[in-house]
């Protein structure tokens, strides 16, 4: 990182951590979900960024670690054990998904991992036992005080926003970043050079599972209800790629900076247009895939935003 | 014996999921694009159907020409305007592109036919045949019959005419095409038309055998997903074998897994299909 950029960075640090001072429940609400989403871009960019690979699956993961850490916790698990659990959970099921699905390419992926929440939603749905099936499952409550969960959970977040940050960071300067970017320029070739591309798409793979199977778990525990429409939404498979097509796809800090502006721009049409909320989100998705195909950076002054995206 | 009965559920359901899913592997082989927009599409092509019986009389075997028409409008116009735009990008971006087009109809079509399920009562039905112990509704077999019609003329349209040829022209080598003077931006809006108008065509042929609301759109895109992989992507005949195959796999998937996993048996079917066999059943020479 260069100084600018370095001190840029210190100054957002210093602001979240100073956010609950505020005392304001309902900005720490938003900034803890642009956190969640920010870990589960950063989690899609280490699979759909940096090794190109159209990754349409993020929900499975992120409903997977949401139901294991929600079973955990309501049979009386502490919550920190519940989380532990399901992040256990979710960097194995990515570990074996890893090994099926990555022979797999372009189009066949896309759907192959669009369909893989829709069965764990199903099974989730079917096993009523251990689920609650459709019912949805309530986790127990805290008894703190609203503002007190709400401070709680915020940190929380941000902790899992940095380990995701950091983990990227490393990503993006270690062997394993150079090794995604090669499979993302050609894979073949990169196979014939030497590189166990194998190996390090599912290591990329895990890693996106895990971070997203966190992200799901820490929200399980913090809206203390959760069903498989809402938890395996599709919404959540989409809503990162397009964060990241905002920011800059395969960077370190496109992520965050695409999960902040598309949630500023969410929430503004969420409290302005109700009923037809869906309807402006795809408008303004149409609008974003059309008219800012290389997203935010197309407002590049000086090539300043390209170099302060990419550290 | 019941198992002829699951059978000829599985073959006249075959029927109608091939036509369903014939627009979509059709669009998919030739713009390689993955078309999101194909469940709404017949979710309107079934609204096309309710309102022409309910308010004028017609019946949804006629609304089927009506909706092709519509939605094939509707579809080139798409195609011609929107996503020709990012045709050569990523899968990315034009899967995302379909999906934010997909948000907008669904909203536009939930305030405009509000949230309920719909289907379509005929005063006349045809009635129900009996072959020994076997029932078989004959508006459904009519529904069967008529969609292997719309799927035949498809794949004549693909065989005999020129912009037919054009379009598999395209499909094949999209340069080579264009240096033969194919306007290929307008074949890919014509067959993103005919996938439309056929996934149209499908929502006013299954308005009398299946309830509909707007937001059924995604359940038949998955079928449509599974089927459109089970013949071979972009196959016209693949689609009809494909669709009678996943019509069968979900009649005896039910029976035998219970109907609440019939999605979920689809889809493990679909993915170990892209592993072990991604050319489909019929593969390649099938087009």
């Amino acid at each position: 990182m260069t100084r600018p950029q370095l001190l840029i960075f210190v100054l957002v640090v210093a602001l979240l951590l100073a956010l609950p001072l505020l005392g304001n429940n309902y900005v720490l609400r938003l900034a803890t979900i642009t956190l969640m989403y920010a870990v589960l871009t950063m989690a899609w960019n280490v699979v759909g960024g940096f090794a190109g690979y159209p990754l349409f699956g993020i929900a499975a993961f992120f409903g997977l670690g949401a139901y294991s850490g929600a079973v955990v916790q309501s049979s009386g698990f502490p919550i920190a054990l519940a989380w532990i659990v399901a992040v256990v959970i979710g960097t194995a099921f990515a570990v074996v998904l890893g090994f099926i699905l990555l022979r797999l390419r372009g189009h066949a992926f896309a759907i192959a991992t669009l369909v893989i929440a829709e069965v764990l939603r199903e099974l989730t749905n079917g096993w009523t036992s251990l689920t609650g099936g459709g019912m949805g499952l309530n986790l127990p409550f805290f008894g703190w005080s609203p503002t007190a969960l709400a401070v709680f959970f915020f940190y929380v977040m941000l902790g899992l926003a940095a380990a995701a940050f950091v983990t990227t960071y490393i990503v993006a300067h270690n062997r394993l970043g150079f090794a995604l970017n090669c499979i993302r320029q050609n894979e073949d070739a990169a196979n014939i050079v030497g590189i166990d591309t194998t190996r390090y798409k599912i290591i990329a793979f895990t890693l996106s599972g895990a971070f997203a199977a966190a992200a799901g778990a820490v929200y399980a525990s913090w809206t203390g209800y959760i069903e498989p429409t809402d938890v395996y939404d599709v919404l959540f498979s989409i809503k990162p790629i397009i964060m990241a097509l905002l920011g800059g796809m395969g960077t370190v800090f496109g992520p965050i900076i695409g999960a902040v502006a598309f949630l500023a721009l969410d929430e503004l049409v969420w409290r302005n247009f109700l009923q037809l909320h869906t309807g402006v989100l795809g408008f303004l998705i149409v609008v974003l895939i059309l008219f800012l195909p290389s997203g935010l950076s197309a407002f590049r002054i000086s090539n300043l935003w390209r170099k302060a995206v990419s550290a | 014996m019941i198992f002829f009965q699951y059978l000829a559920n599985g073959l006249i359901l075959g029927g109608l999921y091939a036509c369903i899913a014939a627009g979509f592997s059709l669009v998919w082989g030739v713009l390689s694009i993955i078309n999101l927009l194909h469940g709404s599409f017949i979710v309107l092509g079934f609204y096309i159907a309710f309102f022409s019986y309910t308010v004028l009389g017609i019946h949804p075997f006629l609304s089927v020409i009506t909706s092709a028409i519509v939605l094939g409008g509707i579809g080139y116009f798409v195609q011609l305007g929107l996503i020709n735009r990012v045709i050569t990008r990523s899968v990315l971006v034009t899967l995302i592109l379909t999906f934010g087009l997909e948000l907008m109809m669904n909203n536009a079509m939930l305030v405009s036919f509000s949230a309920d399920y719909k289907k379509v009562l005929l005063a006349h039905p045809l009635g129900i045949a009996h072959l020994g112990n076997v029932f078989i509704s004959l508006d459904r077999a009519a529904s069967t019959v008529i969609a292997f019609l719309l799927i035949l003329l498809l794949w004549l349209l693909l065989r005999l005419t020129s912009i037919g040829r054009a379009i598999v022209a395209v499909r094949f080598d999209r340069e080579a095409a264009m240096l033969m003077g194919i306007d290929v931006n307008r074949t890919y809006a014509i067959t993103f038309a005919l996938g439309a108008a056929m996934a149209g065509a499908a929502g006013s042929l299954l308005s009398a055998s299946f309830p509909v609301a707007p937001l059924s759109g995604p359940l038949f895109l998955s079928k449509a997903f599974v089927i459109c992989v089970l013949g071979g992507v972009g196959s016209v005949p693949g689609a009809a074998v494909g669709g009678l195959a996943f019509g069968l796999l979900e009649s005896f998937g039910a029976v035998l897994f219970g109907s609440e996993y019939a999605l979920t048996l689809a889809f493990v079917v679909l993915i170990i299909l892209l592993l072990v066999r991604p050319h489909g059943l019929l593969g390649v020479k099938g087009f």
